[in-house]
């Protein structure tokens, strides 16, 4: 099945070669392999860039290059007065890709949006367990399960959503890619051959891309999408070429056998400025780094030992060791790049002595501490080990003894997100949806007690404002919340906010038209190639 | 003979289910729960955490659970990888024929190279010949290959920009794989520059992976030969007057070779661990790379099908050499 | 690569057995000395060997720096013949800015303790237990050998790999892994050789006196044996500080700061085109030293090994 597959597929391509000249390839040097097709079973971005951006849609999507959500395959919709009915106008004429696997015979209708959501949500959907053992991890990541009440079709073009309580970042979460909307009508087909697994497979939807063929682990194809309601790409074939490691990335890139990749090693980041064949976007990332003391234990309970230790750690010298330059020191618990950022919070300075005095006013003499370190590299912390280390020496200047420790990442997060877990935890947050519920709330929060909030902190104030930011819908209150959660959460100073990680996007000089995302997505709607 | 194949398998079936018991119990100690990382940064509540858990069918007694596992692999379903879903068999057939194209063109390099060197320094023994080569192969023998690849990438592919860095093939070539090895399936797709693509990938990989087998088999086709022309019957074959070519190439040699067939089969194992380094240096898509990352990963489903498989290749391969060991030369057929 | 030198598996059994006198012994040992100093190769190792030795037991005097010590400011200095390079760092510094040179020199410390260690551990539970099954034979021979067989019938790296994995990254577990997958190739060599030699005459005139099991299996019969387990010791002491790098270099041996040289050419992997000096170093260091040793292990196995000696 699967030969004779990728066989036709080839057919296709080497025709292509051959005969169409001048077909343009765009070729994504990727940092890994797809765990599969279907985004709503995973949560990494890998995957998620070569399913959820490629092949789906969404009912809303986020503006390229911002934040902020607009239309997608709803065309409009409206909310109830009090917050909890969302009714959205679908998109008519929207066209299924067509495949090798697949002629679909309708346009995008209702079905196919419940569809998409029901079979995450109901356990008793025939679509719920159809990869063993799969689950829907943003689905429950994001509350919908206890959020969502109700979802109808009012008509073919109309959908109604009904949650429980009010949530502002519900809009957001829409446009996420575990919201993609798939197809009821190649689901219905795939049931009844029993080929349920090929849906994370060979995926097919009403996105800008259509998937051609995946060779594990080195290849994934796609083609432009003939139909697509936003205008056919102006690039005729999508590879990516998966390529884990950073190094090799950048010579695929500078010998010209891709067009453009991700995560680049800080070190390569100047010579890459340099070569006159390359370019090179940078951006804030929407994350954070942290150290996040527990703050349930003597004497991190005391906000005047935090501040201390704070104010003896040399962000700088992070910045320099870890990511050699390519990120800033943060001050605030959300990036800059979101809404709602407070300007106005004043960072600790870097203040050893300051710091030994404050430690010595607080009654913490002779103090040693653990501090753990990820034994991974993630986009927000490049070495957490190096960073360890750093802060190591940091804290010896003022005489605090630092061991060190790690444990395998699964175990990490595991041991780290226990109360009674000894000693302050180096992790970090990429956001999921650009709203800042989704740090605040969603790291610092006293329902995360024991879970996300490694800090363990459950400050009243701070929580009251956070919550009550979640149940406003008006923008500009929710701002004004969320900048006094900030300073209320710099004052406690149950993290040490330690830096964000610039994004660092290098592409070949011709590429034109790539956005990116203050998201960390790499989607490639609108790229073209010009020589 | 045939008495001999059936003793011989007949102690690879124990071997094999000891193989399959550590497989399994390896993985069970494991620490660090796959399901956690589903989750990441955001974790999971314990309810949930449970309910996979039941799905995965983590929640039976152990021996339930390998009892299960081996009337599976029995059927030849050595279960779904936890992070991708998709089958172990599936990912290993689909990333086999890759490590097996690697291994067979270094073993191609280590025995064209090492088994005439070795003849060469044995029959020139003492020579500054005999002593460059078996220097050179003792350096080899004490190579950190996964240097020696880092070295060769920076020379061949920095420096010199001659040699693509990693993968198989370019990617302007695509064509369907049907014998999965890439050299075969570039020349039956016409491409023109396919095939010369997919060697100059092949190339270095294939250099890194072959050193210890070559120094080895080097070495060893040296020791044999000097033993064998030692030998009475050489020495009468000498003495009666053969030319030395002649004694060589006819009697020593093949008596030579006997041995040297058992340190090649014995390389698999070798090669098999050589992979995963190289493999991990120069991204390639082949099983010893798969079974890094599942490591890593804690795809515990995929570890542990991987080493049953793989260990079940090797045992294979090794009775192979022997039936073949057999065959050549009757006296060790007990 | 945990394979062992396959000439050594089948390497004579050495030494006469018999009564061992101080004057047998030196004249024994004198005559191994004559036979050693013969292959040039073998001496250059163990000069090259001495050294290595010496730095490891003398590395905090003649380092420059603390190896674990963050230069600021100096982040990834060339070697100093390099322009840019630094009398003060004469290899270069690494992404921190701590000393390459230092670094190597306590390295060194590292990997000569991982190749006692791992020797050690697996020698002595590898020749106890191939003592067992050769001494006893029957039932517990066979679930042994049975048992060894399981474990070669892995890649040495994978179990080791997979071991580690299990008992957690670390330089102990990492040591404890590789002495694990080399102690099958002691467990055989013990067996065949106590095999070949319990038929002796020394042997059944010994049981004949009345000695005890364990007395002929460790005074009477092991030290007759001693000679291809000196060489086999030889062989795993190199292929252990060869696997140790390579699970350090994958991430599974000891962790960093540790200046072990497979872990510092891990942390050295990115910067491999910006860098050389980073990447080159640390596997030079390792090759030097497993070549040294195995230079050493080519002149004991001539030494001891009567056969070769004829030829």
């Amino acid at each position: 099945m699967k030969t004779k597959l990728t066989f036709a597929a080839a057919l296709l391509a080497a025709t292509m070669l051959s005969g169409a000249a001048g077909a343009k390839t765009f070729v994504y040097c990727s940092e890994g392999s797809p765990e599969g097709f279907d985004p709503g079973l995973y949560t990494s971005g890998t995957t998620f860039d070569a399913a959820a951006h490629t092949v789906y849609n969404r009912l809303l999507e986020f503006e390229q290059g911002t934040t902020e959500t607009v239309p997608g395959l709803a065309e409009s919709w409206e909310i109830s007065e009090d917050g909890l009915q969302y009714t959205f106008k679908l998109r008519p004429g929207v066209k299924f890709q067509t495949t090798d696997f697949f002629t679909p015979t309708r346009d995008f209708n209702a079905d196919d949006v419940i569809y998409s959501f029901e079979r995450q949500w109901k356990s008793d959907h025939p679509w719920n367990q159809y990869v063993a053992g799969g689950s829907w991890e943003y689905f429950s990541g994001m509350g919908f399960p206890n959020l969502i009440k109700s979802i109808e079709k009012i008509d073919d073009m109309t959908v109604r959503f009904t949650l429980n309580q009010q949530e502002a970042p519900f809009l957001a979460n829409l446009a996420m890619p575990f919201a993609s909307i798939l197809s009821k009508e190649y689901a219905d087909k795939l049931e009844a051959d029993g080929q349920m697994q090929l849906m994370n497979q060979q995926p097919l939807g009403t996105g800008p891309f259509q998937f051609v063929a995946y060779q594990q682990d080195a290849v994934i194809r796609y083609r432009a999408h003939e139909d697509y309601w936003n205008g056919k790409q102006a690039i005729d074939d999508l590879v990516f070429a998966i390529t884990p490691d950073a190094s090799v990335r950048y010579q695929r890139l500078s010998a010209g056998e891709c067009h453009l990749m991700p995560f680049p090693n800080a070190a390569d980041v100047e010579e890459m400025k340099a070569n006159p064949d390359l370019k090179v976007m940078e951006q804030e990332g929407l994350n954070i780094a942290y150290l996040a003391y527990n703050t349930q234990m003597e004497p991190f309970d005391n906000p005047q030992v935090r501040k201390a230790l704070n104010m003896a750690i040399n962000k700088e010298a992070i910045v320099d060791a870890v990511f050699q330059g390519m990120a800033t020191p943060a001050k605030n618990p959300i990036p800059p790049t979101m809404w709602s950022y407070n300007e106005e919070v004043e960072d600790d300075p870097y203040d050893p002595e300051e710091a030994q005095r404050m430690l010595e006013e607080a009654g913490v003499t002779d103090l040693s501490m653990k501090v753990w370190a990820m034994p991974v590299s993630r986009p927000y912390m490049l070495n957490a080990r190096r960073a360890a280390e750093l802060i190591q020496s940091d804290f010896r200047q003022i005489g605090v003894d630092v061991e060190i420790v790690s444990y395998e990442w699964a175990e990490y997060l595991e041991r780290s997100s226990d109360v009674n877990r000894d000693g302050a935890v180096i992790l970090g947050w990429t956001g999921d949806n650009g709203d800042p519920d989704n740090f605040l709330h969603t790291l610092l929060g006293c329902d995360a007690v024991g879970g996300a909030n490694r800090a363990q902190w459950c400050d009243e104030e701070f929580n009251n404002l956070v919550v009550e930011a979640k149940q406003t819908t008006d923008p500009d209150e929710r701002t004004r919340l969320y900048e006094e959660a900030q300073v209320v959460f710099k004052r406690e100073a149950p993290w040490a906010t330690l830096n964000h990680s610039l994004s660092i996007v290098p592409m070949r000089k011709e590429v034109e038209g790539f956005v990116q995302s203050p998201l960390g997505d790499f989607a490639f709607e609108g790229v073209d190639l010009v020589e | 003979m045939f008495r001999f194949l059936i003793r011989r398998l007949a102690v690879l079936i124990p071997t094999f289910i000891g193989v399959s018991i550590i497989a399994f119990a390896f993985i069970r100690v494991l620490p660090g729960d796959p399901v956690v990382l589903l989750s990441g940064e955001r974790g999971m509540s314990p309810e949930r955490h449970a309910l996979i858990m039941q799905q995965l069918g983590f929640d039976r007694p152990l021996y339930i659970q390998y009892l299960d596992y081996l009337a599976g692999v029995l059927s030849g379903d050595f279960g779904n990888s936890i992070v991708t879903r998709r089958p172990v068999l599936d990912d290993f057939l689909a990333l086999f024929p890759a490590t097996l194209e690697l291994s067979l063109c270094a073993i191609l390099i280590a025995v064209v190279l090492g088994v005439p060197l070795g003849i060469l320094s044995a029959v020139r023994r003492g020579s500054w010949l005999d002593q460059t080569i078996m220097g050179a192969a003792l350096v080899g023998y004490s190579m950190p290959i996964f240097w020696w690849g880092l070295l060769l990438i920076i020379l061949f592919s920095g420096v010199l920009g001659w040699t693509p860095v990693s993968g198989r093939i370019s990617l302007l070539y695509f064509f369907p794989s049907v014998t999965g090895f890439m050299l075969i399936d570039s020349l039956l797709s016409g491409q023109a520059g396919a095939f010369k693509s997919a060697v100059a990938h092949l190339i270095l990989p294939s250099i890194v992976l072959a050193t210890i087998p070559l120094a080895v088999i080097a070495r060893q086709t040296r020791s044999a030969m000097l033993e064998v022309l030692s030998e009475d019957y050489v020495r009468t074959a000498r003495a009666k007057g053969l030319p030395p070519r002649r004694v060589i190439g006819l009697h020593a040699l093949r008596n030579a070779l006997i041995p040297v067939i058992t340190t090649i089969g014995l390389q698999v194992g070798v090669l098999m661990a050589g992979a995963i380094l190289t493999e991990t240096i120069f991204s390639w898509p082949g099983i010893g790379k798969w079974m890094v990352d599942s490591v890593f990963r804690r795809d515990y489903a995929v570890v542990q099908g991987g080493l049953l498989l793989i260990a079940g290749i090797i045992m294979l391969v090794n009775l192979f050499v022997d039936v073949l060991y057999g065959l050549v030369n009757p006296r060790i057929r007990h | 690569m945990a394979t062992t030198n396959p000439k050594s598996a089948d390497a004579g059994i050495g030494l006469e057995g018999g009564p061992d006198t101080a004057a047998t012994r030196r004249a024994m040992l004198s005559e191994f000395w004559y036979y050693f100093r013969q292959n040039r190769g073998a001496v250059v190792g163990l000069i090259v060997f001495t050294l290595i030795v010496l730095v490891a037991l003398f590395a905090p005097l003649i380092a420059p720096h603390n190896p674990a010590m963050q230069i600021r400011g100096s982040f990834l200095l060339p070697p100093v013949w390099q322009e840019g390079g630094r009398w003060e760092f004469i290899l270069g510094t690494d992404a921190v800015g701590r000393d390459i040179l230092s670094r190597l020199l306590y390295g060194a410390r590292f990997s000569l303790f991982i190749g006692l260690v791992v020797v050690a551990l697996s020698a002595t539970v590898g020749v106890i237990v191939g003592l067992i099954a050769g001494y006893f034979r029957g039932p517990v021979d066979t679930a042994i050998m049975r048992l060894m067989d399981i474990i070669l019938a892995f890649p040495s790296l994978l179990l080791a790999l997979v071991l580690v994995a299990v008992l957690g990254p670390g330089l102990l577990n990492a040591m404890i892994a590789i002495a694990l997958v080399l102690q099958p190739h002691f467990v055989r060599l013990t067996r065949a050789a106590v095999m070949a030699e319990n038929g002796r005459d020394y042997v059944t005139a010994a049981k004949v006196a009345g000695a005890g099991n364990l007395r002929l299996m460790f005074k009477t019969i092991l030290p007759n044996c001693t000679a291809p387990l000196i060489v086999q010791a030889t062989l795993s002491f190199s292929t252990a500080i060869l696997d140790a790098a390579a699970l350090g270099f994958l991430g599974m041996g000891a962790q960093p700061p540790t200046p072990e040289w497979g872990t510092m050419l891990a942390e050295a992997r990115e910067f491999i085109l910006r860098a050389w000096w980073v990447v080159t170093f640390p596997g030079l260091a390792i090759l030097i030293t497993v070549l040294a040793i195995n230079l050493m292990g080519d002149g004991l196995r001539d030494a001891l090994d009567p056969k070769l000696k004829r030829s």
